[in-house]
């Protein structure tokens, strides 16, 4: 073995390696999508698929909840859309690190950037500047959070078929607590106060509109005015 | 075909978020004010997703502890704000879900 391809090996042990905390973290909720999905009508093929081809945690997560309140597939994709779009921020920090990598390795590291990997190669990236191979620990890191999540949707599909009715034993609230223990620790500033409060209004002002609109337009609404407090704020604070 | 339509959108929408970015970069930068906007995501989604599920059951409103969904999710919120951690706030939420649940 070159001493080229031992670093590869090395660099990619070490990013899955320092994934392993995340890889926990994620676990009981691939499991919780395994089982919601499931019971929320969706096929055994396509909670698979579904992990396999989309593979974006919290995404997959709300578009099972969507599922069980019957929305249609038109507002999950938008959905979707609207919860990923972080990840151009994940992507715009690390592009500069990747540049110039062909496309059969930024092809798959895109599909596998996940707010877990990222979190972990940037720090790699950061903390040791013009890492050789750094690429390979983006793969190890990606790898494990990939392999990890297909093999407890899995377990969450067994152990939603092996206790039937835990729809009924609040499976759905899991998620509606999952969100609540997300969200409050971000409410740090005032315009995140009033961007919550716009959207939650909004959301039971216009929970009748048809197909779950509603959710985008509480969304939207609760990003504009959290966006407009800030820059509010911030006129004053430089007056 | 629904499914397959609902998992193929959803690839797009996800790896066409993701993909671009990486790919264009350092040769496009996102806006100060995209990036700024793009930190209220979160917060906004899953408040409004959550909210109606808390306090409306069966399409009323049902604002009530005698509700297993909104005695819950006072609980998580109560833990959530005190504590800032996860786990701690799903089982405290849960719990007092299944106990409303059981008792009332």
């Amino acid at each position: 073995m070159s001493v080229d391809a031992a670093s590869r090996r090395v660099e990619f042990l070490l990013g899955a390696r320092d994934t392993i905390p995340m890889v926990i973290g994620a676990t009981p909720f691939a499991i919780l999508f395994g089982a919601l999905a499931t019971s929320a009508g969706l096929s055994l093929a396509a909670t698979v698929g579904m992990s396999l081809f989309v593979f974006a945690g919290s995404a997959q997560f709300v578009a099972a909840s969507l599922l069980v309140q019957g929305t249609g597939i038109a507002v999950i994709i938008l959905t979707t859309f609207i919860v990923n779009l972080r990840h151009a921020l994940y992507s715009a920090a690390l592009g500069p690190h990747v540049r110039g990598l062909p496309q059969r390795w930024l092809m798959p590291l895109g599909f596998l950037l996940t707010d877990e990997t990222f979190a972990v190669v940037i720090k790699r990236y950061r903390e040791t500047p013009g890492v050789a191979f750094g690429h390979w620990y983006f793969l190890g890191s990606a790898c494990a959070m990939y392999f990890n999540w297909q093999v407890f949707t899995l377990v969450g599909i067994f152990a939603g078929h092996q206790m039937q009715g835990l729809a009924d034993w609040g499976l759905e609230f899991a998620m509606v607590v999952t969100f609540i223990g997300i969200v409050v620790p971000l409410i740090t500033d005032k315009p995140m106060v009033i961007c919550a409060v716009v959207a939650i209004v909004v959301a039971l002002a216009a929970r009748d509109l048809p197909h779950n609109l509603g959710l985008i337009l509480a969304s939207l609404l609760g990003i504009a005015s959290g966006y407009l407090a800030e820059n509010a704020q911030s006129v004053v604070a430089h007056d | 075909m629904t499914e397959v339509l609902l998992i193929v959108g959803m690839m797009v929408v996800t790896f066409g978020v993701r993909y671009p970015v990486l790919a264009l970069l350092g040769r496009i930068e996102i806006p100060q004010r995209l990036q700024r906007a793009l930190r209220f995501v979160p917060v906004a989604v899953l408040s409004a997703l959550a909210a109606p599920l808390s306090v409306i059951a069966d399409g009323q409103w049902f604002v009530s502890f005698h509700n297993p969904a909104f005695a819950g999710s006072v609980a998580a919120v109560v833990v959530a704000v005190v504590s800032r951690h996860l786990l701690l706030t799903m089982a405290t939420g849960m719990l007092v879900f299944v106990l409303v649940k059981l008792f009332y």
